[in-house]
């Protein structure tokens, strides 16, 4: 099958629905002939003009506002924050308005399509303003899904999903995922949102992960198999909803756990995970579940302490092994 | 009194009547105990929600603040529906689940109050873009407090929508207080509608106590936006006569100030230029305030008839299940 990188993939989802529809259009900074400052918007404003692909100034709550009041009125904005550590100047839209708009009208407003796209991670030397993992404050949002793709393939069946979906959606992009290359379907495909995916079937412990932590985790278990240790793989790819009944199936199976997140421990979606788990499988539990995360401090610039504070498929290589 | 008819300067009239007796008995349900959570009540501000609506077509859409039932009022709004959501039942406008803040009727597109202040601003330009783009002239007003003046979003959304010379109107309701901070402890300028020689974009400022004055600027600003030139500000200065919740006692303000505060009471002023002007008489005057008692006392038997939402529905209205068909 042909291979195309993660952001080419979100390039191709975004241009297909763009396509289909003209109120679907792209909003925010540096997204239209400058193409975004991680290029996945890059041909777009060519292809479909400035009223479709509209930058904006320096203004996220700006942004996130035009696009709420755009989706208000049956358009179907995405929103483009350049990193998610700038969700926090405009935190209020994904928080208070989005989320909150169908409820707290009792249903008048149906629909408020809205795809917030982000990035999120580390490794790209940029410290703690332009690395953090963030995702876990945004599962504690009633209304808001938010989802987490960890392949190029992932990336456009979920964003096409994201983008069919009638709800606030926050679509979290892994910086450092941008440039991988995966087998992606030339046609459209829909991977539904709240459907966690297998990434790799085995019988001895279920690791859970998502995003580029997945990768991480793959590569552990390669090198957990050469150990003689089948490890399973289950990428949650959406947090919120979380599909809590492929977690059971997987853990129910191998009677052990380790879940691995980019982001820092303290009220994270491993914790999430884990707490599912303990609903579902506690009957089943060989050893107590373990996590891996980043450690509980800010991203360093330095990059072998940045390197040592996140995770490392040694780190998951530990908590397999530790009784 | 501009080309308003007879028949509409007194529905314009009365709505303002209906709006001050709306807003009294919540005052009094909530110092009889019945009435749960907050209320800011917009006694003193009916002349802005009833001008700036009569301004308006029914096409326009106008956002509002926490203090603002009167602009649903104003828009058309069934103040049986009105009350009900104030008192969480589920024959309200929300069903209940949104309460007095959270106030919104969209078939009168009015998305209403918003608990936060601000974001109704950057909001609006979302709304105007989708307006710009059906082509049909309408336009996009936001109404927010001199407190809201203050944030952020202000800027970011008049610098927007001047950028993209949406079909906007922001009106900054300045009734000089932000709770109990006043405007020029908050402010070092007299008027916010100066800021918007900042944006390349029109600013004017009107008496908010004159409905006359509200219509004429509203509709005469509304034109120049329907004609494509783009946004603009306009500062509407009046007072609160009431705390900024139902039970502010208003310790901030002096005695003589609030006194002086009501000279100004909007309500009289028209019912003078009516009568001046040989519009109606004190008679009809009269007869519109017995009407608006009669409506009033209806709204007020539906609420108490009305139930309140069932537990389910605490779980509905969140999520919409299908996905879009293409």
């Amino acid at each position: 099958m042909r291979e195309i990188t993660y952001a080419e993939a979100i390039r191709e989802a975004l241009r297909h629905e763009m396509k289909l529809d003209d109120n679907v259009f792209i909003l925010g900074e540096d997204v239209g002939a400058f193409g975004g400052c991680f290029g996945v918007t890059a041909g777009l404003y060519d292809e479909f003009g400035g009223e479709r692909v509209m930058d904006t100034p320096i203004s996220e709550a700006g942004i996130m506002g035009a696009a709420l009041g755009a989706a208000l009125m049956g358009m179907r904005p995405v929103p483009e924050i350049m990193f998610v550590d700038f969700m926090t100047v405009c935190f209020d839209y994904l928080t208070n308005q989005a989320p909150k708009v169908r409820y707290m009208c009792g249903g008048q407003v149906e629909k408020l399509p809205m795809v917030v796209r982000t990035t999120t991670g580390g490794w790209i030397r940029a410290a703690g303003q332009h690395s953090q993992s963030l995702e876990g404050w945004f599962t504690q949002v009633p209304g808001l899904k938010v989802v987490m793709p960890s392949t190029a393939h992932d990336a456009k069946g979920l964003l096409t999903a994201s983008l069919r979906d009638n709800n606030p959606v926050l679509y979290i992009e892994h910086k450092v995922l941008y440039q991988v290359p995966g087998s992606v379907p030339e046609e459209e495909y829909l991977i539904p949102l709240g459907q966690a995916d297998v990434k790799k079937e085995g019988t001895d412990v279920t690791l859970i992960s998502y995003s580029f932590m997945l990768s991480k985790t793959l590569n552990a278990a390669d090198k957990l198999a050469g150990q003689g240790i089948n490890a399973e793989v289950v990428d949650l790819r959406t947090l919120n909803p979380l599909d809590h009944d492929t977690l059971a199936r997987s853990v129910q199976k191998t009677h052990k756990a380790v879940v691995i997140q980019e982001a820092v421990e303290m009220g994270g979606v491993a914790s999430q995970v884990v707490k599912s788990l303990m609903d579902s499988c506690f009957d089943y539990l060989d050893a107590p579940i373990k996590t891996v995360a980043a450690g509980n401090t800010v991203i360093p610039f330095s990059p072998p302490l940045e390197d040592a504070m996140l995770p490392s498929e040694e780190k998951i290589i530990a908590a397999v092994k530790k009784k | 009194m501009m080309d308003l008819s007879q028949e509409k300067l007194l529905e314009m009239y009365k709505k303002m009547v209906t709006i001050r007796e709306f807003e009294q008995s919540l005052s009094e349900a909530v110092s009889g105990g019945t009435l749960p959570g907050f209320v800011h009540l917009g006694i003193g501000q009916e002349a802005i929600h009833v001008g700036v609506a009569y301004a308006l077509r029914p096409t326009d859409w106008v956002s509002s603040t926490h203090r603002d039932h009167g602009m649903l009022i104003a828009r058309g709004a069934d103040i049986k529906r009105m009350r009900a959501e104030i008192f969480g039942k589920v024959t309200g406008y929300c069903k209940g689940k949104g309460g007095s803040m959270h106030l919104a009727v969209y078939d009168k597109g009015a998305p209403g109050c918003n608990g936060i202040l601000g974001p109704s601003q950057t909001i609006n330009n979302g709304i105007a873009l989708a307006l710009k783009k059906r082509g049909q002239g309408d336009v996009a007003v936001v109404l927010f407090g001199d407190g809201a003046a203050h944030r952020g979003e202000f800027h970011e959304a008049l610098n927007l929508a001047a950028c993209w010379k949406l079909p906007a109107l922001a009106i900054c309701v300045n009734n000089q207080y932000a709770i109990s901070v006043c405007f020029d402890d908050a402010c070092a300028i007299e008027d916010i509608a100066a800021r918007s020689s900042g944006y390349g974009i029109p600013g004017l400022v009107v008496d908010g106590n004159d409905v006359m004055a509200v219509y004429e600027a509203i509709s005469e600003t509304v034109k120049s936006i329907r004609e494509g030139k783009g946004p603009a500000l306009l500062e509407l200065k009046t007072r609160r006569f009431k705390g900024h919740f139902e039970g502010d006692p208003q310790s901030y303000k002096t005695p003589e100030e609030v006194a002086e505060e009501m000279k100004n009471d909007p309500i009289p002023i028209f019912a003078k230029q009516l009568l001046e002007q040989e519009i109606t008489t004190e008679e009809k005057l009269k007869a519109i305030e017995e009407d608006v008692k009669k409506e009033l006392q209806e709204a007020i038997e539906f609420t108490e008839k009305s139930e309140y939402p069932s537990l389910e529905e605490i779980y509905t209205d969140l999520v919409y299940e299908e996905r879009r068909a293409v």
